[in-house]
């Protein structure tokens, strides 16, 4: 009946475990009762749960994204914490069935369900307001996209209470994850998260790259594009390109795994290193895929607040557009210590180096864009800065290991681990944040408390150098990553220097979310009447502040890259305001398909991963079923008036002229 | 924000200059003890300074023009407009590629160099390098001395100034087999014979380990490699040879391979003919790595709850431990 499932798989020997299942299980509860009683449950379905507004799905996938920042935050301060205790001999506090969990799981939620939903998040929040669209190519589509994530998050959250996550690093190395060596179901739990949202990534690609090309407003060439949303392009066709080789990868693994076949297995003819080639010629594009909107972020943030136009607009866009092509072809960079011979390790490795150089030109133009402008260091300021230079050291050790014959001395030590944390919390995290701290007001209608961003931003920057550089150090010692304990005593003192700057990060962490009470507590203080609250220079800045769901109420013109500035410029310095006659607008309806079928898929995934047969098949056919009832509904659009649409604009104006 | 970014600057040299401050003679990728050691620190020092040729003036332009231009400095110039120029696109696009245009001719140099399956050339008084063969298991190290005849668990011994051929094959998952002060590592896998060249120029006891995550008891998956004068590296091979343990392959082989943590040294005077082949055709059409795995190991496994995770009955301990501090003091003279 419930197939390999039974109470035994509740960690009850594990009082760590025990206490987080606890605390989550009582924070869920309180949540439930808090909908119940302030009867927000219809708010929440109508409003959110059915959206199809990709500003709301955007603000959605950021929230789970930062819930699963903690998450994924407490697995880093544990295994810090173990570092730091378990030297010379001592075993620390988590043994390595659990440590081993942790790092995985560390590994796949910050990557997975961290900075992925961040970028897709930001991207969905910005791009269609950016091209002057009323919402994406396929917004069904987006909110299955959004909830198929979600199943992903639910199924690494209930490995937790049931069973065990997989304990073999992010990426699953075969053979250690076939069914030999790993005959648990944390491999399960991993491969079903990860196929389950990551089809929903690909969604996200396909739609993101048709909304990007087909639904551009009048005027905005490919060359007049905001940069963020070239960037986003580049992550799109990245996806588009590269999931697929995922998804076949973990299908090939689901095989061995399910059914005996011997694809990547040490016997029968299984190749595990076709297995690490397939899951790079993924993870290496995965990796820009995260980096290029956060370029873009950057991008938009510098020109904005030293107001100026962004230096070198056109080598900004070939540059992205290099290192998406130059993406695939170095992913074996990742494993030179294979033993392929000296031209195959020399091509890959200088096909890495190439990369530095868009990359090294990118980080000019950035500079050249505040020579000679008008710097305001708001926060999103302070984390581009930030970013610049963590983000070049990073570079630089990048570079550093894509010299084959010093990688055969770097290869799996702590060198490896700082150098990708160095490039992936200074570059995707700090542009994340700084993107969260620009287009918040977008959302929200108000701007973020400055105060408590920039303490985070310091916190962010010191805990970070703390952290990460004694990592670099303890790789020259011989220190690799994976360790739940070492030997050599001498090691602890860096290891103790890290866990402070661990805590040092948390507590950024913490100063951000007391940046959200503190701003929603002076929202109105803080508010962002007009809908252009830094002096923007692309469109989204020209509609209010929240966007309305229908984005414009006329499609806007541009004539230049940065078109609302151009606007604004030809208005007399003014954002001009629209103007009636409106007219009838062609809008999507909400849809309830998205959210039941990822129900059902979750349901699915999770009895797959415990083989419970009957529901594999009841959750199979249910997913296809509620997916072709949306196939054959016709009912999916209405028209908002032109009488609604001049209500909403003639109160953001009344809004604006009081402000004046 | 006035003093911040120059704190930060501080900083960051501060934390830039922590390696060399820290690394001194204590660190092994800094202070190796091979020629391939030696290789690899030079190349990843010259990579790292001509990579200052870029990183320092973009630190250093960051804090000076953020400063320069902030909002309120109404002195600095100020182009709004301003967004091309092509000496400078020039300028960025030429600096890195020259760069990178001598890294690449570095690292296609020392690609071929320092290939680990290069032979290192022997010293006068010896043609072929000498070969010991390095088998990963859950979670320890099998070394096999094919000349010798011999076999050790866990600890590795070599004489000085002598290349060294590794070949290196995996009997469970993937592993990586790396001594830092030696140089190159290299993986481990099942069925697959891969190779790496290295050679010590001083005696010593070095640290060597598994660097490629392979399981529970991946953390103590370390050995040491003694490497000492000829005389000593034959002695510690008579020392070997006077263990009372054999390692036959199918039998003793499984019983080794069946997973263990935390292991011993242990050491083999007498090891089946071609054990390294066997063990690498288990894997191939017609090996039977499974069935054998099961039948053998499982006998095994039956003590393995019982405190016999590091070897059979017969007293180890006496041969590992004297001999195993034997070899270092000898190496330390």
């Amino acid at each position: 009946m419930f197939g390999k499932l039974s109470l035994e798989a509740i960690p009850t020997h594990d009082p760590i475990i025990m206490t987080t299942i606890t605390a989550i299980v009582i924070g869920g509860l309180a949540l439930v009762a808090a909908i119940t009683y302030f009867k927000k449950w219809g708010y929440l379905w109508s409003e959110w749960i059915t959206s199809i507004d990709h500003k709301k799905l955007g603000i959605m996938y950021f929230l789970v994204a930062l819930v699963m920042l903690l998450r994924g935050f407490a697995d880093a301060i544990m295994m810090r914490s173990q570092l730091a205790m378990a030297s010379a001999g001592a075993e620390g506090f988590l043994p390595p069935s659990h440590y081993d969990q942790i790092f995985t799981a560390h590994g796949v939620i910050m990557i997975f369900f961290v900075a992925m939903p961040m970028v897709i998040g930001l991207m969905n929040l910005v791009v269609p307001l950016q091209i002057g669209a009323r919402d994406v190519a396929f917004p069904f589509l987006n909110n299955l996209s959004f909830w198929l994530f979600v199943a992903g998050v639910v199924l690494v959250n209930v490995s937790l209470f049931a069973g065990e996550f997989a304990k073999t690093g992010w990426l699953a190395y075969a053979p250690l994850s076939g069914l030999d060596y790993s005959p648990g179901v944390g491999v399960d739990y991993w491969i079903w998260a990860l196929q389950i949202s990551g089809i929903g990534t690909t969604l996200t690609g396909i739609n993101f790259f048709v909304t990007i090309l087909k639904m551009r407003t009048k005027g905005m060439t490919l060359f007049r594009m905001p940069i963020f949303t070239w960037t986003s392009l580049c992550a799109n066709v990245l996806i588009i390109a590269s999931f697929p080789i995922l998804t076949a990868t973990i299908a090939l693994l689901t095989l061995d795994r399910y059914l005996g076949m011997h694809f990547f297995t040490n016997d029968f003819g299984g190749n595990m290193m076709m297995y690490v080639n397939l899951i790079w010629a993924w993870g290496h594009p995965e990796v820009y895929i995260l980096i290029l909107p956060a370029f873009g972020v950057f991008s938009e943030v510098i020109s904005t607040f030293a107001r100026k136009r962004l230096f070198g607009y056109g080598t900004m866009v070939w540059a992205t557009v290099a290192i998406t092509i130059l993406s695939f072809i170095v992913w074996l960079h990742h494993f030179f210590t294979m033993g392929a011979g000296a031209n195959v390790n020399a091509f890959f490795g200088i096909m890495t180096m190439i990369i530095a150089i868009p990359t090294g030109v990118k980080i000019f133009n950035w500079l050249f864009t505040m020579f000679r402008g008008r710097l305001e260091f708001t926060s999103p300021v302070l984390w581009t800065l930030g970013f610049i230079i963590t983000f070049t050291l990073g570079g630089m050790t990048g570079v550093m290991l894509a010299v084959p014959a010093a990688n055969f001395v770097l290869h799996n030590s702590l060198f490896v681990i700082a150098h990708f944390h160095n490039v992936i919390i200074g570059g995707v995290v700090f542009g994340m944040l700084a993107g969260l701290t620009f287009w918040f007001p977008k959302a929200f209608g108000f701007t973020l408390d400055e105060k408590w961003g920039k303490r985070s931003f310091w916190c962010w920057i010191i805990g970070f150098y703390m952290a990460f550089m004694p990592l670099y150090v303890l790789s020259f010692f011989g220190a690799v990553r994976r360790m739940q304990s070492y030997e050599n005593g001498d090691w602890q003192p860096l290891m103790i220097v890290a866990w402070v700057g661990a805590l040092i990060i948390a507590a950024g962490i913490a100063c951000t979310v007391i940046q959200f009470i503190v701003s929603i507590r002076d929202r109105k203080k803080n508010q962002d009447v007009t809908g252009d609250p830094w002096g923007g220079r692309t469109l989204e800045w020209s509609t209010s502040s929240p966007a309305p769901f229908y984005n414009f109420a006329h499609l806007p013109e541009v004539n230049d890259i940065d078109g609302f500035w151009d606007q604004k410029q030809r208005n007399g310095g003014e954002a001009p305001l629209s103007k009636p006659p409106y007219q009838d607008i062609h809008m999507p309806k909400n849809t309830w398909e998205g959210p039941i079928i990822a129900l059902f898929a979750t349901a699915a995934g999770f009895a797959l991963v415990w083989h419970i047969w009957w529901l594999v098949i009841v959750g199979g056919i249910a997913t296809f079923a509620t997916f072709m009832a949306r196939v054959f509904r016709e009912d999916v659009d209405y028209y908002v008036p032109a009488a609604e649409v001049e209500r909403i604009e003639r109160e953001h104006q009344q809004r604006v002229e009081m402000q004046a | 924000m006035r003093r911040n970014p120059t704190l930060r600057m501080l900083g960051v040299l501060l934390l830039l200059s922590l390696p060399l401050l820290l690394a001194g003679c204590s660190s092994a990728l800094l202070d190796p003890k091979g020629q391939v050691g030696e290789e690899q620190r030079t190349l990843i020092l010259t990579s790292m300074a001509l990579m200052q040729i870029v990183v320092v003036p973009v630190i250093v332009m960051t804090l000076l023009f953020a400063w320069r231009y902030r909002r309120s400095n109404r002195d600095a110039t100020y182009t709004p407009d301003w967004s091309h120029s092509t000496k400078i696109e020039a300028v960025v696009w030429f600096i890195p590629m020259v760069i990178i245009v001598f890294l690449a001719i570095l690292t296609w140099y020392t690609s071929h160099s320092l290939d680990p399956h290069k032979p290192i050339a022997p010293t006068e008084d010896q043609e072929e390098p000498m070969e010991i063969q390095a088998v990963s298991l859950d979670w320890k190290w099998l070394f096999i001395y094919p000349e010798q005849g011999i076999a050790t668990v866990n600890e590795v011994a070599f004489p000085e100034d002598t290349p060294v051929r590794f070949r290196v094959t995996s009997g469970s998952v993937m592993n990586a087999f790396f001594i830092p002060r030696l140089g190159s590592q290299i993986y481990a896998m099942a069925g697959m014979d891969n190779d790496v060249h290295l050679v010590a120029d001083e005696p010593g006891v070095y640290h060597g380990r598994s660097t490629n995550y392979s399981g529970a008891g991946f953390s103590e998956m370390t050995f040491d490699a003694h490497v000492g004068s000829q005389q000593e590296f034959e002695a510690w091979v008579e020392q070997v040879r006077e263990s009372s343990k054999s390692l036959t392959f199918p039998e003793e082989y499984y019983a080794l391979a069946a997973p263990s943590e935390d292991n011993e040294i242990q050491y083999f005077s007498e090891v089946s003919p071609s054990l390294y082949e066997s063990i690498i055709k288990s894997f191939l059409a017609g090996g039977n790595h499974e069935e054998r795995m099961s039948e053998f190991a499982d006998r095994y496994a039956a003590g393995f709850g019982h405190g016999a995770a590091h070897g059979d009955d017969d007293g180890h301990g006496e041969s590992t431990g004297s001999h195993g501090e034997s070899m270092s003091s000898e190496a330390a003279e």
